[in-house]
């Protein structure tokens, strides 16, 4: 089976020292994009060549990464889109979001809008590729899988889900050949006019425990978290759906009113 | 008959043994250059041979005395039985002395046949058991040709059948003992021990000198291996040092990890390594195997390689290597001085360079490392959270001090915290002027070394190097043995030469010189745990114990303390290869502690402490010795001068 994969690899900061390193997701999409496709696997870089942590990707057993020379601020979108028009690829995986920059988590998506291919979120294996369609897994919260055909070329981002990396090692990562390809650089306006301010942590929702027994706190403590009160429109007018929504999201207090 | 017969004999036995010793040396050659002075080490090797060696065989007296009547009695009864019965000089006083030397042979084999008529495991059987008798043909076959020479019987006794008998004996022990020498017999160990003595590639440690640190990696050369693959990418002294195994297994009784059941047999891979070069599979192995989880050892003869075929995998496999805690114990046995600890970790240097498999969490804790400088990932601004209410300072205000105190990773262990405070606690009451570098220290790269990142090691060596360039101490202090062995003998390669002390010998040096007032311990027995990279590493036995005794501790020592301690298994990066036994090595180290009786056992370790505080209660206590020491510290009063008790006025009532 030889399939034609680029993974796309960003550079990363460790969570506690910020020092940049390989990208821990990204380096999941090179592992899978190594167990797919082998050797032939192709890596992918927009930004700096002399980044040292790019080395981090080529001490997996790469013998060469591309990369695609921009200055930092640059907007990467364009120049991997025209690469990836032409590079005749099949897969393309990515992490899910980057540790640095922006770290938007958008970038796939615009891609595969871009390119126009179908876009698989949590990809956690891929079973089979064959005559033009491929069998993935992908991965749900709390363990679950499910499975999807998708027809080639696609894009897929990769979580927690997908294999661990493998170690990097000092030889290769000495050896690799780091390959520049020289791309139109176009700035990114919009992160050139943007304030980047440190993220506040999500507040969790409290869960209320009702529960009198025993028993009704274990179930509660091992239960799925649903939603509970949702509620499934079937057959109504897309007017009617759109309101639905909008009074859920002011009751959740997502949208404020007035 | 005798006559013509001999001299045939004699002379083909050594021509075989001279073209099989040429052989042996193109095996050899095989391997990577190496330094070593030749004609120098050649003529130090007697002396290597008679003192150095001689102390370590001497520590077991009945092989000591055994090996001295044989190899003595069989040298020069060689020589001399060349002169007499190969050039015939059929000299009484030569006969003589051709007699006595193989009597003295003949007893020496004697005991050598008595030691393998119930030898203990660690011996290998096979051709090893044929060697007594082979000593005794060749020793009893020339007496007895001698005795005509010497004048005792008549030149044509016994006729042809003894002569044939005769004929047939001198031909076994000229086969084993020149001829076997070189082609691979048990007699191997002399030839190649005695030139491994004179090229050895730690010279230093002979003489009484000491050599522990690992041997840096040159990275800057693109084409040297990353390590050793193959075994062609041993250097060819090193090839030379597992040829002269003599499969004693002092090396094998010593492991913590054969001990605990682990994949790893020191003399088996020793042998391993001897069949990488010379070629072929480990069939012909007569002793232990390496354990395996079911009890039985792994089969034998499954495994073959030679010098150009990949290790791992073929000969050897990975666990193997990575079950060794680099104790050095098999080292410190080895009467041939065999470095085993250099040949494992050329090994995993390969693994985990080139082929980045260092097992289980090995390649997180080197990725931790390398982004955080501290194995467990920590944030590196974190280092010095332990010591925020204790005023500590800083080398970088200070920029010059009397005592650089080296914190080590143990900062970021809330066990290992304790012993940290203690030891403040102790240099402040001795009103030393001490300082730390503070978040600008980094892991001192020993668990990377061990786990054969030799990259990391070096990144890490160079950056600490150059932050110690930047400030004046008059020496290092640290409590931790690792980072003491590191900085001690391992920085001299890269320039970073400095006195470096473990705690427990500086603690000892200023009790020495009064500086402390000091109580007693009170209460529990106490036994001492010998930390290997502080004993066997860098030789410091006896400044634990100075200390423990000013504080008035009577030490019930262990069965194997001083340089036969055994390992706590926390060394060499093993707790974070975890490669499974049968039994945890802290146990059995807990076992060692509980035969004592001891309630308390002292360390001076942070491994040691983590690996024995493991060991699941009840078990005597774990303490570091700078806790006892900090525990036995009279507060309030200055050393020399015991102030008078405040007198307080009796109150007056009216």
């Amino acid at each position: 089976m030889s399939t034609n994969v680029i993974s796309l690899v960003s550079i990363g900061a460790h969570p506690t020292s910020g020092r940049p390193r390989r990208a821990e997701q990204d380096a999941r999409a090179v592992e899978l994009g190594l167990q797919l496709a082998g050797d032939k696997l192709q890596v992918l870089h927009a930004g700096d060549i002399a980044e040292p942590a790019l080395r981090a990707y080529l001490g997996m057993g790469l013998e060469q990464l591309h990369v695609l020379e921009q200055a930092l601020g640059a907007d990467a979108l364009p120049a991997l889109t025209e690469y990836l028009r032409g590079a005749g690829v099949q897969v393309v995986l990515t992490g899910s979001q980057a540790e640095t920059g922006e770290g938007s988590g958008m970038l796939p998506f615009l891609l595969a809008e871009n390119l126009g291919w179908p876009l698989v979120v949590g990809l956690a294996q891929v079973e089979s590729i064959d005559g033009g369609v491929a069998l993935v897994l992908q991965a749900l919260p709390r363990g679950q899988r499910r499975r999807l055909k998708v027809r080639l070329p696609f894009l897929a981002t990769v979580d927690n889900a997908a294999p661990k990396p493998r170690q990097s090692a000092y030889g290769p990562a000495r050896r690799g050949v780091l390959q520049a390809d020289e791309v139109e650089v176009v700035d990114d306006e919009l992160l050139a006019v943007a304030t980047l301010q440190p993220a506040k942590p999500r507040p969790k929702r409290l869960k209320v425990i009702k529960a009198k027994s025993g028993a009704d706190r274990m179930k509660a403590a091992t239960a799925k978290a649903s939603g509970g009160g949702g509620q499934v429109l079937k057959g109504v007018s897309a007017q009617e759906g759109a309101e639905a929504i909008l009074k859920l999201l002011i009751e959740e207090g997502v949208v404020r009113q007035g | 008959m005798l006559n013509t017969l001999l001299p045939i004999l004699l002379f083909a036995a050594l021509g075989l043994a001279v073209l099989g010793a040429l052989r042996r040396v193109a095996m050899w050659r095989q391997g990577r250059a190496s330094k070593v002075d030749l004609i120098g080490g050649l003529f130090a090797m007697p002396k290597r041979y008679m003192v150095d060696l001689h102390h370590v065989v001497a520590r077991d007296k009945y092989i000591a005395n055994t090996h001295v009547a044989t190899a003595g009695g069989f040298v020069l009864a060689a020589l001399l039985a060349i002169l007499v019965h190969g050039f015939g000089l059929h000299n009484r006083i030569l006969g003589y002395a051709l007699l006595f030397a193989s009597v003295l042979m003949f007893v020496g084999a004697v005991f050598v046949a008595l030691r393998r008529r119930n030898p203990p495991a660690r011996l290998s059987k096979g051709p090893w058991m044929r060697l007594p008798k082979s000593l005794m043909a060749f020793s009893v076959s020339f007496f007895l040709v001698t005795l005509p020479v010497a004048g005792i019987l008549p030149a044509d006794f016994g006729g042809w059948l003894l002569a044939a008998v005769l004929g047939l004996g001198v031909l076994w022990g000229v086969s084993e003992m020149f001829f076997g020498m070189t082609w691979g017999g048990p007699m191997k160990h002399a030839f190649a021990g005695a030139l491994h003595l004179a090229w050895h590639r730690r010279a230093e440690r002979f003489g009484g000198g000491r050599s522990t640190g690992l041997k840096p990696l040159d990275l800057n050369d693109a084409n040297a291996p990353l390590g050793v693959e193959k075994p062609k990418d041993f250097t060819w002294n090193q090839l030379l040092g597992f040829d002269a195994c003599v499969q004693c297994g002092k090396c094998e009784a010593a492991c913590p990890a054969f001990a605990a059941g682990q994949p790893l047999n020191p003399k088996k891979l020793i042998q391993d390594m001897v069949v990488g070069l010379a070629g072929g599979t480990d069939a012909k192995f007569a002793g232990s195997p390496y354990p395996s989880l079911d009890g039985r050892g792994k089969p034998i003869g499954e495994h073959g390689g030679n010098p150009h075929q990949p290790i791992v995998n073929g000969l050897v496999d990975a666990e193997t290597l990575w079950s060794c805690t680099t104790c050095r114990a098999c080292v410190e046995e080895c009467p041939m001085m065999i470095e085993h600890v250099d040949a494992i970790v050329d090994m995993r240097r390969h693994l985990t360079l080139e082929k980045g498999a260092t097992p289980n969490k090995g390649a997180e804790v080197l990725e931790n490392l390398i982004a955080t400088d501290n194995p467990g990932g920590f944030a590196p601004g974190g280092r010095m959270n332990w010591a925020a209410d204790l005023n500590l300072s800083l080398l970088s205000e200070k920029k010059t001090t009397d005592v650089l105190f080296w914190v080590g990773d143990g900062a970021f262990d809330m066990r290992n915290q304790r012993t940290l405070r203690a030891f403040v606690k102790v240099l402040k009451a001795a009103k030393v002027d001490f300082a730390v570098l503070g978040l600008e220290e980094r892991d001192s790269g020993d668990v990377a070394r061990r786990l054969g990142d030799e990259a990391t090691f070096q990144t890490l060596a160079k950056r600490n190097i150059q932050t110690l360039a930047k400030y004046s101490f008059k020496r290092i202090v640290t409590c931790d043995p690792h980072s003491f062995h590191v900085l001690k003998n391992e920085y001299g390669a890269f320039d970073g030469n400095y006195v470096v002390q473990h705690h427990s010998t500086y603690m000892a040096e200023i009790i020495g010189a009064g500086a402390l007032n000091l109580g007693q311990h009170k209460g529990s027995s106490v036994t001492y745990h010998d930390p290997c990279y502080l004993g066997r590493y860098n030789g410091e036995y006896e400044a634990p114990r100075e200390v423990l005794r000013a504080l008035g501790i009577e030490i019930k020592e262990m069965q194997r303390s001083g340089f036969r301690s055994r390992c706590c298994g926390g060394g060499g990066g093993a707790p974070i290869t975890d490669i499974p036994g049968k039994q945890r090595i802290p146990d059995m180290r807990m076992e060692d502690i509980r035969e004592t009786g001891a309630e308390l056992v002292a360390v001076g370790c942070p491994q040691c402490t983590a690996m024995l505080e493991g060991v699941v209660e009840p078990r005597p206590l774990i303490k570091d010795i700078a806790e006892l020491v900090a525990d036995a510290l009279l507060e309030d009063a200055t050393p020399g001068k015991p102030s008078a008790p405040a007198k307080r006025e009796p109150a007056e009532v009216h």
